[in-house]
């Protein structure tokens, strides 16, 4: 028999080892960019200079700014509300069905956000395309005005909700889904034998159960929305008139475009105190787990 | 037994009736909704430049005939190839970088624990939540320091760091599940670490080493922020912004090539999910709803 | 083929004392069951046998060689675990010579190994299955044949029945014990259940707390229990415990159970309990020694009458557990099929003093 000393045996020295090039990824490419953004921050445009917090004085001034932190709420919050919806609606009703019919339904409506945003973003740029919408070619045979989608204020931010929406909408679909098949069936047959109709069904046994879910994915998608890029880029590039941007976009536009370097960077640090209070209250949710690994 | 006519069978099952036709109905609506515009994007792709830029038929079908040109003209006259070739080059590398190095930490995190493990393991969910959009002027910047600006492997650089937390977060699932006596039968039978790792944990963990698979490869196939920002080159660019940005140009009735391109960019990953979506579901509910 | 020696083992997890040192000696070719209520500490000395757990203190010899710091593949060791353990991905044949081929043992080698593993058994025809092709007692023997093929100087069993029904576990009790016979492998065994450990043991080893409380073949542990605890842990309805006094009378020593009826002691027993006439005892008396008064058995002769109240009846086929009340005691005897008291009738039992344990209550030794 080999005889180890005691040492060797001890699992912690291959367990390091194992972390190493995550903990690398994370210090390097994630908490370094950070902290380095941190200091962009602190600097004039030509990064020559430390200006203190001009940066942020200065897009505390500025309009524009104001109206991008507007604009990227509203667009956070409804575009959420409405993804939540038809996700439960659509999980629902998936669930109603025979069983053998669900991974038909399910696969098609996944299709969405299946294909990349950006590629299926120019799909809606073509159906909203001014003079060849296809969509207003079908609201004037139905006798309805065209709509300008992308160049009037209140049609652009509607649209680039529409997309957003479509593009969510199957992400709350998968997680509703299975959240539903993981309510015991016993459960809605003893509410059955006890008289509960359907609606009473949904809200005394189907929502409280899912609950919890219903909130770890609305808060992940308010910080993927509130974070998107893809969809505004691709079908306004912030217009009319910056009354489409979001925090991303507009930093892009800042800070590549415009070659602002600093001021982009305090722009895509703004959506930081909102992510990390939204990360907050997830990890509170998830924290049972880390947890157990600790 | 006999019959007894109770009053509320017939209610009970009419009740269900309705349901289900409501449900159906539901779903009619959702499906048109979520597939109109894939279906009118291959519409497009398919007619005539002529019918196209025609505004009085029917935009929703194929009126003057079905023509493949704009994919002919896409494979064989555009820098599409080269877009799609650079994608093929940046996803695999990114996903064989991405697995190596979470299945080896969530290995870890699972199973070892060492000082220090639970807060790394809450520091890759952490991570999870960061979004592209907070770091991409820093990572400009690093980018830029690494000399690595506008070519395709500044990508590899920086997309291990969507990829690597989530699929770590779901491989620290998928391996905390497998019971431990698993790996006492193991140790018993005489694995080491690394046939442990191997033989037994890869798998038996196999569904969720496929649904992270696939995860990463959907993002590094379909990140349009990064190659936007740090990419300027034709020759250097992947499909998403390739199509974006560079098909556009040219004549006006763009749009059968743009919605050609973009279906033909689509194509890898929906194929992938036609096959294994049932792995990636559960892999991503998994890691989602086990906290 | 080795003795496995257990020298005052102490296991601590945090602050928790799960083993408080445990002295145990098992020689070659024996098969010995621990067996305890749950958290009694026998799981924990399986897995530091195994090699599973480190031993915070004492030593563990197996064939004379101290292994505390050799890693489990090298101990010469087998288990059985409680769940079985297999791998899912790998058919019967794969997980039964996993530990082989990762030994690098030739090809041949372990497909005879496996063949005569699976003779034994009778598996051989599932050799190509995968484990969620088969059933629990299928498993079960897959899981011995996995052990099996290793040739081990030591079998480590922990719960390997726990999670089959109650027929299955009968058959499998009966296998295991044929598999014993024919390989005469050492094996340590361990079930919270005593049917398997009355059955199966050529020792019990009845463990509480973290230590031994006894160890014996089953006969001694049923009918001559060291302690209060293991009086009470073997044997299903458990023992009775009442209290009683012991008196002197008309030259004969006597048992007064407490609102229960007087019982002359053996003669035997008599003398052990002299220094105690006078004092308080606790008097353990199984069900199957109260029968009931009509009963045929000449073994009746001995036993005390005494009137009782039935309180609950459960009829079992083969014998009738009736549930009556002594006092603020409740009592359990075992009666025959013939005479059925019935609840609330008013019986006489019959109580035999000629297998009374007399217990010290400060000491919960048996005397």
């Amino acid at each position: 028999m080999r005889v180890l000393p005691p040492l060797l045996r001890r699992k912690p020295a291959v367990a390091v080892l194992m972390c190493v090039p995550l903990f690398a990824l994370i210090l390097g490419l994630v908490a370094y960019p950070f902290f380095h953004a941190l200091f962009l921050a602190t600097l004039n445009k030509a990064e020559t200079a430390f200006v203190g917090l001009d940066n942020f004085t200065f897009l505390f001034g500025r309009q524009t700014f104001w109206m991008v932190v507007r604009q990227s709420l509203l667009f956070a919050l409804v575009a959420v509300v409405f993804k939540a919806l038809i996700g439960l609606a659509a999980a629902h009703a998936i669930n109603t069905i025979p069983t053998k019919g669900q991974r038909k339904w399910r696969g098609m409506m996944l299709i969405p956000w299946v294909i990349p945003p950006a590629l299926s973003t120019l799909g809606w740029w073509w159906l909203f395309e001014p003079t060849y919408s296809a969509i207003n070619w079908g609201l004037t045979k139905f006798a309805m005005p065209a709509v300008p989608w992308l160049s009037d204020t209140f049609w652009a931010r509607f649209s680039i909700i529409l997309v957003n929406v479509w593009v969510g909408a199957p992400f709350f679909l998968i997680m509703y889904l299975a959240a539903l098949k993981s309510i015991p069936g016993e459960l809605y047959e003893a509410a059955e034998m006890d008289g509960a109709g359907p609606w009473q069904k949904f809200f005394y046994i189907t929502l409280p159960m899912i609950r919890n879910i219903i909130a770890i994915t609305t808060l992940f998608s308010i910080i993927v929305t509130l974070a998107n890029f893809d969809i505004v880029r691709v079908l306004t590039q912030g217009g009319p008139l910056n009354t489409t941007h979001l925090f991303a976009t507009y930093a892009f536009r800042v800070g590549i475009e415009s070659g602002d370097i600093p001021l982009g960077a305090s722009v895509s640090l703004f959506m930081f105190p909102m992510l990390a209070i939204l990360a907050f209250i997830i990890l509170r949710n998830v924290r049972r787990r880390a947890a157990s690994l600790a | 037994m006999t019959a007894i006519p109770f009053k509320t069978a017939p209610s009970l099952r009419s009740n269900r009736r309705w349901a289900l036709i409501a449900a159906y109905a539901c779903l009619g609506i959702f499906v048109v909704f979520f597939l109109f515009p894939p279906y009118y994007m291959l519409v497009t792709s398919l007619k005539t430049n002529a019918e196209i830029a025609e505004l009085a038929s029917n935009p929703w079908i194929v009126t003057d005939g079905v023509t493949f040109g704009h994919y002919e003209h896409l494979l064989t006259e555009s820098s599409f190839p080269r877009f799609f070739l650079n994608t093929t080059i940046v996803t695999v590398i990114v996903v064989a970088i991405t697995m190596v190095i979470s299945v080896l930490a969530a290995y870890s995190l699972a199973r070892l624990r060492f000082w220090g493990s639970g807060v790394l393991a809450t520091g890759v969910f952490l991570t999870y939540l960061v979004p592209d959009t907070l770091l991409f002027i820093p990572l400009f910047k690093i980018v830029g320091w690494l000399g690595l600006l506008d070519t395709y492997w500044s990508l590899v650089l920086v997309y291990p760091t969507l990829t690597v937390p989530f699929c770590t977060w779901i491989m620290i699932g998928y391996f905390g599940s497998i019971p431990r006596e698993l790996d006492e039968a193991a140790l018993i039978d005489g694995a080491n670490h690394l046939q442990m790792l191997l033989k037994v944990f890869i798998p038996v963990a196999l569904p969720g080493l496929i649904a992270a698979t696939i995860f990463a490869f959907t993002v590094a196939w379909a990140n349009f922020l990064y190659p936007l920002a740090y990419i300027y080159s034709e020759s250097e660019m992947v499909l998403t912004v390739g199509t974006v940005t560079t098909l556009i140009k040219g004549d006006v009735f763009h749009w059968g090539g743009l919605m050609a391109g973009a279906l033909l960019a689509a194509a890898p990953p929906v194929i992938l999910y036609a096959f294994l979506m049932d792995y990636y579901i559960a892999g991503l509910t998994s890691g989602a709803t086990k906290g | 083929m080795a003795d496995v020696t257990l020298q005052n083992l102490v296991k601590t997890f945090d602050t928790v004392e799960a083993v408080r040192g445990i002295d145990l000696s098992i020689p070659n070719n024996e098969f010995v069951v621990l067996v305890g209520p749950s958290g009694c500490g026998k799981s924990t000395v399986l897995r530091m046998i195994a090699g599973l757990e480190d031993v915070t203190g004492g030593d563990i010899r197996i064939a004379d060689e101290r292994v505390n710091d050799v890693p489990p593949k090298d101990r010469n060791i087998a288990m059985v675990f409680q769940n079985y353990a297999l791998y899912p991905h790998m058919t019967v044949a794969q997980n039964m010579s996993f530990g082989l081929r990762l030994r690098k043992v030739a090809k041949s080698e372990i497909r005879d190994k496996v063949q005569r593993a699976a003779d034994i058994l009778g598996i051989a025809e599932l050799l190509d299955r995968r484990p969620r092709e088969l059933s629990g007692g299928q498993r079960q023997r897959v899981a011995m044949g996995r052990a099996i093929v290793r040739d081990p100087e030591v079998f480590l069993f922990d719960e390997p029945l726990s999670n089959l029904d109650a027929k299955l576990r009968g058959q499998m009790r009966i296998e295991i014990q044929r598999l014993h016979q024919q390989l005469r492998t050492t094996t340590i065994y361990v079930t919270h259940d005593q049917v398997e450990a009355m059955t199966l043991a050529d020792r019990v080893v009845v463990m509480n707390a973290g230590r031994i409380e006894q160890a014996g073949t089953p006969d001694e542990v049923y009918h001559r229990p060291r302690t209060r605890f293991v009086a009470g842990f073997m044997g299903s309805p458990a023992m009775n415990f009442l209290d009683c006094q012991i008196t002197e009378a008309n030259g004969s020593t006597v048992a007064r159970l407490a609102a229960g009826p007087a019982l002359p002691l053996p003669a035997e027993q008599a003398a052990r309990v002299r220094n105690h006439i006078g004092r308080k005892l606790v008097a353990g008396l199984r069900p199957e020694n109260i029968r009931e008064a009509a009963s045929h058995d000449g073994a009746n002769s001995s036993g005390v009458p005494h009137d009782v109240s039935i309180d609950i009846v459960e009829p079992l086929g083969r014998e009738t557990i009736v549930y009556f009340r002594l006092g603020d005691a409740t009592l359990c005897a075992r009666v025959g099929t013939e005479v059925h008291p019935r609840a609330g009738e008013q019986t006489s039992l019959v109580f035999h003093p000629d297998r009374l344990h007399l217990i010290d209550p400060e000491t919960d030794l048996v005397l």
